[in-house]
């Protein structure tokens, strides 16, 4: 139990020594990135890959309002766990070529929030997840609104809104189902255990999923988030895109499914047509856009639209395919946006017409970024191709409509992103990009390990999807336990 | 008793200080006289005794004293050099303000409806002078003005209550006056005279904690008096005022909730709506406090929608943090003053940059107003929710969250111009005793939001 608790904890302590090591907070913030990713490896290597949660922490922390310090870890935590502990070490390696000011504050907040994350993904007690949500949004507001581009202060404090209101109704949902538990704790086997009808469920449900909904985001939730990807800092649109939204995802799954599967079962329709139309509607707005950012901004809906739909599916291939594409996408998506962080650190510009020729002076970079974009494109042998294959399994045995028309995504996003690509990398070199240099240091470090990861896991996926076999198993058992008995 | 006998000496040893022109030696008199009466309170923790069948010292009110005694004390480590630049006979500033602490202590502890008037009226008279107290400044003086005419509006109407309700039960006693109630409530024998009486003191208190619609004063009240005094009066007066109508409402007349929790249940909505959107559409600070401060009330009064055996817990918890939170901002706002000489949002620029320490403690301090959590403002909040809650209120719980979201935008507005916009590169520095009041409070607000089990069962 130490270990999960130096495993939350240690970001925490990293962004305190951060917050006071005035221009040093670059290297020492990476050291506790690395060791924080060190120890996640630790835990995954001593992680069982069977049903049960391991490396259970139960301490009593506001005994009277039923609240404890109650996390553990089991197949799906440990997924989202690794997602985190290695997006972060590569976000901060991906701020070395800038020089933020006030640098300082700036990596404490990173550590912070990793903290946040960590503790929404190990929780078992719903307060518990309630204070890593919230404490997870206070830094990135911060670090998108001091730190971000052009309009960031009114964009941000709409995406703040956006995402706190959800949150709010989200508490009120917590409070009802504690009131509803006879022992008056948070516990989420306790919850689990709930017996309400579905009436109940539906409201329920609903108190969830607008929370949810809205960090994904899924249509029509969205409307915070391509303006919040573009004027946020590189580093804040990847910890926005690589792990913020995974909560959304990750609070469907744990928090979701098992509680109020009538709910679900109930509005499962709704929730799977709104996630289709919003990986058409996001395609096809991707195709339309000038800014390379914007682009992948709404790339990003459309795949975690598909992602959404293979939950709300409900079945085996749905599920192990959006855990696996939760990592996948976050990996890709922060590889492209620090691609496209490298050409604007060049040119200023993000701008697709603006940009051309640059495979050619700069070709290591056209290698990787190639590669992030057959991984983001699912292209067999990517990270990306096993998690659509299996979102797509999984959604077609849902509805073959449905699975026909999410399975578009995959042509779409070839056509954007490869025409992307061929407008940003091929073609002639124009003089803004004539003076283009190639990757170098810490770029060629970022770029290089995203990539591997790209290719190993697109080639032996056996690992991940052994990880999470079981826990999902166990998920849907509990939940088609649920519906079969209850009511 | 002898925590109101120790205020009041010390009350007097300043006055005499003052009138020996030791201005030296006031604020120590004064901290020392405080400290003691903390010291008393801490001592008397869990003896419930009556004095004089007038005042009952139980631990809710030494709690609340305690609440009490401590904003006051960091109120008074503010005034280093405020009241001097302002006044000559500064030893007044000291003996009013602990002549309403005197009274507020009575308020938290009576047993007796004549102690709560004689109480209300020791401390609102000191305050309408404390109001008024620039006697050159006009907004001063307008401020005096309102507030001693709504506030004799307001005891009348109390003092109405409470002769109608005397008129029924025939007695001024807390205890008495719930035997009759209890008593007489199966057998649907309480006297007609109560209703309005309860209606009447209602309205009463709701004007001294300024919930709407009889908020109307505050807003230029607070904007008028002096900062400090401003302070003293939305945090302190306000806790006070609360443990008052507490102390009535869902001790003695908690069997007739039934009556008037309807009217209440308005009030709360009024106050909640009124006071966030009003606050959102200010372009001073100073003002924007003093429609949050109605705001708050409005959350204060969720603990009477559902009376629970923990309602008065959760007010001591929700006003602590409120407490707590108000005095980080008003220093900061008098720093701020002092610098710019103006208390609009703008002159708050930049201020992260001139000063992080004091930026960082108004950012906690606005956080925790909010309702963010690892705050002391969160969890009062979350109690408060939780109460209503119990009844599945829930209409009421999202019309409060609704008016949440508008005080994050409000609230952030400090933040967004603190830290996101660029002001005037002059420095700003805090002196030391403001510093101490910055780091307490901070701390006592992270604290109570990260680990409130320390103050969750005290009363």
């Amino acid at each position: 139990m130490e270990q999960l608790l130096l495993l939350i904890f240690l970001p925490l302590a990293g962004a305190v020594i951060s917050a006071f090591a005035g221009k040093s907070a670059k290297l020492i913030s990476t050291v506790f990135a690395v060791a924080s990713l060190v120890l996640a490896l630790f835990l995954a290597i001593n992680f069982i890959p069977d049903a049960s949660t391991q490396f259970q922490v139960n301490l009593p922390w506001i005994q009277d309002l039923g609240i404890s310090f109650h996390a553990g870890i089991d197949g799906i935590s440990m997924l989202t766990v690794l997602l985190t502990n290695i997006l972060v070490p590569i976000i901060i390696l991906s701020s070395y070529n800038h020089d933020y000011k006030n640098p300082a504050a700036f990596y404490a907040l990173i550590l912070f929030m990793q903290t946040g994350l960590l503790l929404v993904f190990t929780a078992m007690d719903a307060f518990l997840f309630y204070i890593g949500w919230e404490a997870a949004l206070i830094p990135i507001y911060f670090i998108c609104a001091v730190w971000g581009g052009k309009d960031r202060i009114r964009i941000n404090m709409k995406f703040f809104i956006y995402t706190i209101a959800g949150s709010l109704f989200m508490l009120m949902g917590i409070i009802y189902l504690y009131l509803q538990n006879p022992a008056h704790n948070f516990n989420i086997e306790a919850f689990y255990a709930l017996n309400l009808d579905s009436v109940q469920q539906g409201w329920v449900f609903w108190a969830f999923f607008i929370a949810f909904a809205i960090k994904m985001p899924i249509f029509p939730f969205h409307t915070w988030q391509p303006d919040t990807y573009t004027a946020a800092p590189t580093q804040g649109t990847m910890l926005l895109s690589g792990i913020m939204l995974k909560m959304g995802i990750y609070g469907v799954i744990r928090w979701l499914l098992p509680i109020v599967p009538h709910g679900v079962q109930d509005w499962s329709c709704l929730a799977m047509v709104l996630s289709i139309i919003g990986v058409v509607y996001a395609s096809l707005i991707a195709f339309t856009q000038k800014d390379a950012k914007r682009l992948v901004a709404y790339s990003s809906i459309a795949h975690v639209g598909l992602i959404a739909a293979g939950i709300f599916a409900l079945n085996q291939q749905g599920l192990q395919g959006a855990m696996i594409q939760m990592l996948s996408h976050g990996i890709n998506v922060v590889g492209l946006f620090f691609v496209l962080d490298i050409i604007f650190s060049r040119v200023k510009t993000n701008k697709i017409e603006e940009l051309g020729g640059i495979a050619k002076v700069a070709p290591q970079l056209a290698i990787t970024f190639l590669i992030i974009v057959l991984g983001t494109v699912a292209l067999p042998g990517t990270n990306g191709f096993i998690g659509e294959f299996l979102l797509l399994l999984g959604v077609y045995q849902y509805g073959i409509w449905a699975a026909a028309i999410a399975g578009l995504t995959i042509i779409f996003g070839a056509v954007y992103m490869l025409r992307t690509y061929q407008n940003v990398m091929l073609g002639k070199t124009n003089e803004l990009t004539i003076t283009f240099t190639d990757i170098k240091g810490t770029e060629k470090l970022v770029l290089y390990t995203i990539c591997a990861l790209i290719i190993v896991l697109g080639v032996y996926p056996k690992p991940l999807l052994h990880l999470t076999e079981a826990s999902v198993q166990h998920l849907l058992e509990q939940v088609n336990h649920k519906l079969t008995t209850v009511n | 008793m002898n925590i109101i006998i120790t205020i009041s000496i010390t009350a007097f040893l300043v006055l005499y200080a003052g009138l020996f022109k030791a201005n030296k030696a006031l604020l120590p008199l004064t901290i020392v006289g405080l400290l003691t009466a903390l010291g008393f309170t801490f001592c008397a923790w869990g003896a419930n005794t009556v004095h004089f069948g007038m005042i009952q010292t139980d631990n809710f009110a030494l709690a609340f004293s305690s609440v009490c005694i401590i904003g006051t004390l960091l109120i008074f480590l503010l005034t280093q050099n405020y009241f001097h630049a302002k006044s000559d006979n500064i030893a007044e500033y000291y003996t009013l303000i602990l002549f309403a602490l005197a009274g507020m202590i009575m308020m938290v502890s009576y047993k007796n409806m004549a102690m709560l008037f004689v109480g209300l009226e020791i401390m609102s008279v000191s305050l309408y002078i404390l109001a008024g107290i620039r006697k050159k400044d006009f907004a001063s003086n307008e401020a005096s003005l309102k507030y001693f005419l709504m506030g004799a509006f307001s005891t009348g109407f109390l003092l109405f209550g409470i002769t109608l309700i005397y008129g029924a039960t025939g007695s001024f006693d807390l205890d008495k006056i719930q035997e009759y109630l209890v008593a007489n409530n199966q057998t649907h024998t309480v006297s007609p005279l109560v209703y309005p009486g309860i209606i009447l003191m209602m309205i009463g208190l709701c004007f001294k904690v300024g919930a709407a619609p009889f908020h109307f004063w505050t807003p230029d009240v607070y904007e008028g008096a002096p900062t400090l005094i401003t302070t003293f009066m939305s945090t302190v007066v306000k806790t006070a005022g609360f443990a008052a109508f507490l102390r009535l409402f869902a001790g003695s007349l908690g069997s007739e909730h039934q009556f008037w929790v309807m009217p209440l249940m308005v009030i709360v909505c009024l106050t909640l709506f009124i006071g966030n959107v009003t606050a959102l559409f200010q372009k001073n600070f100073k003002r924007m406090l003093a429609y949050s401060s109605i705001s708050h009330a409005g959350y204060l009064l969720f603990s009477l929608i559902v009376l629970s055996q923990y309602s008065n817990n959760n007010v001591l918890v929700y006003a602590s943090a409120y407490t707590f939170a108000s005095i980080i901002a008003f220093a900061v706002l008098i720093l701020v003053k002092q610098k710019t000489g103006s208390d609009s949002f703008e002159s708050f620029n930049g201020l992260a940059k001139k000063n992080p320490l004091v930026a960082l403690s108004l950012t906690v301090a606005m956080l925790s107003l909010a309702g963010i959590p690892l705050t002391a403002g969160f969890i009062g909040k979350y109690l408060m929710f939780l109460n209503v809650m119990q009844e599945y209120q829930t209409i009421l719980v999202a019309f409060a969250i609704l008016n949440a979201l508008v005080g994050f935008y409000y609230y952030f507005k400090v933040i967004v111009a603190m830290y996101f916009k660029d002001g005037a590169e002059t420095e700003l520095s805090a002196p030391i005793q403001y510093k101490v009041v910055l780091v307490i409070s901070v701390i006592v607000t992270i604290l109570l939001g990260v680990y409130p089990a320390v103050i969750l069962n005290l009363i």
